[in-house]
């Protein structure tokens, strides 16, 4: 975790899919267009039990305000990216 | 494009509900006969799931002081709290809360959904960060969406989960953590000690909301703070008058020397109308009650041990041990419905509850308990609970009577009897 602020985007984004993995029930191609309600079909508790995972991955807290505006994978690696430069 | 089109997914969900006998959000109490019992569809019923934990409903002080301050002051205040609508007895139900909880400050408002919008709200500010249970009442997160705060959820009843979200955030913001003493649906309590044992540790404030625990839990009916004994150490208590207390209204007490400058900052308490004098004065006369009346809290605790141990015995998954409250599992929502309609049929009113309001998207019969309730009338609610079950195939049509090996020769007997059985 030392080395997290040292993580580039492309990084941030392979982490999530790997984190992603045990979400993605269909084994569907993960891509940063991949939607987490439409392609994942993730419900709500899911979706916290994804945002845990990837809070407890990179130490990070990704608030309750910031979900609505992370539909798709891409925007959730970028937004991680952004929190963990600060 | 029609505003409204925007429901019709769920416009169509609920057309393909199998509402044979009813819409069960469309309940109406013809006539109410007591705090227990009330006629539905033209047919008397025992209500098994209205809150109404202590029966203030029908308490004959409190309706004589409702009647007394409608007749003298008339049906309401026509104004908010800080313009014309502070009377001596809003004062006076104020002093009444300081003096039950043993508090510095009381705040009084027009409901317990207001209270929680208006201390959330107003308790924190952009640069601050609220942390809630993740199984929180919806009106603690409608307060958070009108906080410009950073909400965190922890996850529910998870001291652990909540140590790591406050260690992340670090100390240097302003941090509220938001429980609640009973959860509502399933009617499991919050482990007080060691989530406010963990919030302290980090140095961040701790709001309760007793709901569903005032009068019910602690020597004196102060809630589960009391029970837990942590009272010195919880900075708000936010609660309501529409369940133990048997009327309308919502409030916190707190001991934070400047608490009164929420009066003048929280939007709830501002804008809106003060509680009329008639429920002002028998959420007094009850809140004075409440805590001497332990016989009451014994007689519901006993009532509430018979539903809950016998609902048990008759096979049904319960949400939790023991309380006020007590939920089945339905496994599916088809079966919720009828089971819910199978019982109001039976002359019994339960809640049925569904995702979004229950959590971990399961389907409810929720049952909550009164002092009111008589012995007879829980035996009545655990006969027809195993009719409906049993009908239904909800619970075995076997399940208390299996004394013998016996019973497992039979079933092998009959390998054909069916999913209702098999799911028993
Ligand atoms: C936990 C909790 N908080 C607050 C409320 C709101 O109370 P009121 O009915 O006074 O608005 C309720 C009741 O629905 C509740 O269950």
């Amino acid at each position: 975790m030392a080395t997290s602020t040292e993580l580039s985007e492309e990084q941030v984004f392979e982490d999530v899919v790997t984190l992603l993995k045990p979400f993605n029930k269909k084994g569907i191609e993960i891509t940063r267009d991949t939607d987490f309600s439409t392609d994942l079909d993730l419900d709500s508790l899911a979706v916290m039990d994804l945002v845990a995972a990837i809070e407890d991955h990179f130490d990070i807290t990704i608030p309750l305000n910031l979900l609505p505006d992370l539909e798709r994978v891409g925007q959730v690696s970028e937004k991680v990216h952004d929190i963990i430069k600060g | 494009m029609d505003l409204l089109d925007k429901f019709n997914p769920i416009i169509e969900a609920k057309a393909k509900l199998p509402f044979e006998d009813g819409d069960p959000f469309m309940v109406c109490m013809e006539e109410v006969i007591s705090q227990t019992e009330a006629v539905i569809n033209g047919r008397r019923t025992i209500l098994a799931g209205t809150n109404n934990y202590m029966g203030m409903t029908f308490d004959k002080d409190c309706i004589a002081a409702a009647h007394q301050a409608l007749d003298s002051l008339g049906t309401g205040t026509t104004g908010s709290r800080v313009l014309n609508g502070t009377y001596a007895g809003h004062r006076e139900l104020e002093k009444t809360l300081a003096e039950f909880y043993g508090t510095r400050h009381a705040i009084v408002f027009s409901t317990g959904y207001q209270a929680n919008l208006a201390m959330i709200s107003a308790l924190c500010g952009s640069k601050d960060y609220l942390l809630i249970d993740a199984d929180s009442h919806a009106s603690i997160y409608d307060g958070c969406k009108m906080s410009d705060a950073t909400v965190v959820r922890f996850r529910h009843n998870d001291p652990a989960d909540l140590d790591k979200r406050l260690r992340r955030i670090g100390p240097d913001v302003g941090r509220l953590v938001v429980v609640e003493g009973l959860y509502s649906m399933l009617g499991d309590k919050a482990p007080l000690q060691d989530l406010v044992k963990v919030a302290k540790a980090h140095g961040a404030a701790v709001l309760v909301d007793e709901a569903h625990s005032l009068g019910v839990y602690g020597k004196t009916g102060r809630g589960v703070t009391q029970e837990a004994g942590v009272e010195d150490q919880v900075d708000f208590i936010v609660g309501t008058f529409s369940k133990s207390v048997g009327t309308i209204g919502g409030f916190c007490v707190s001991n934070h020397p400047k608490f009164e400058v929420l009066r003048l900052v929280a939007r709830p308490y501002l804008f809106t109308a003060s509680l009329p004098p008639s429920v002002v004065a028998s959420a007094t006369a009850a809140i004075r009650k409440i805590g001497a009346r332990k016989d009451l809290r014994e007689k519901l605790w006993a009532g509430a041990t018979r539903l809950h141990d016998g609902l048990e015995k008759l096979g049904f998954e319960l949400g939790a041990p023991v309380s006020p409250i007590t939920a089945v599992k339905i496994p599916d929502q088809a079966t919720a419905l009828r089971f819910w309609s199978g019982l109001l049929n039976e002359g019994i009113y339960v809640n049925l509850a569904f995702p979004p309001a229950t959590p971990q998207g399961i389907f409810l019969l929720r049952c909550s308990l009164s002092s009111a309730h008589t012995a007879e009338q829980i035996d009545l609610m655990l006969e027809r609970f195993e009719k409906v079950g049993k009908n239904l195939g909800v619970i075995g049509a076997a399940s208390e009577k299996r004394p013998s090996g016996e019973a497992e020769q039979t079933e092998q007997d009959r390998p054909a009897r069916g999913v209702a059985a098999a799911t028993g």
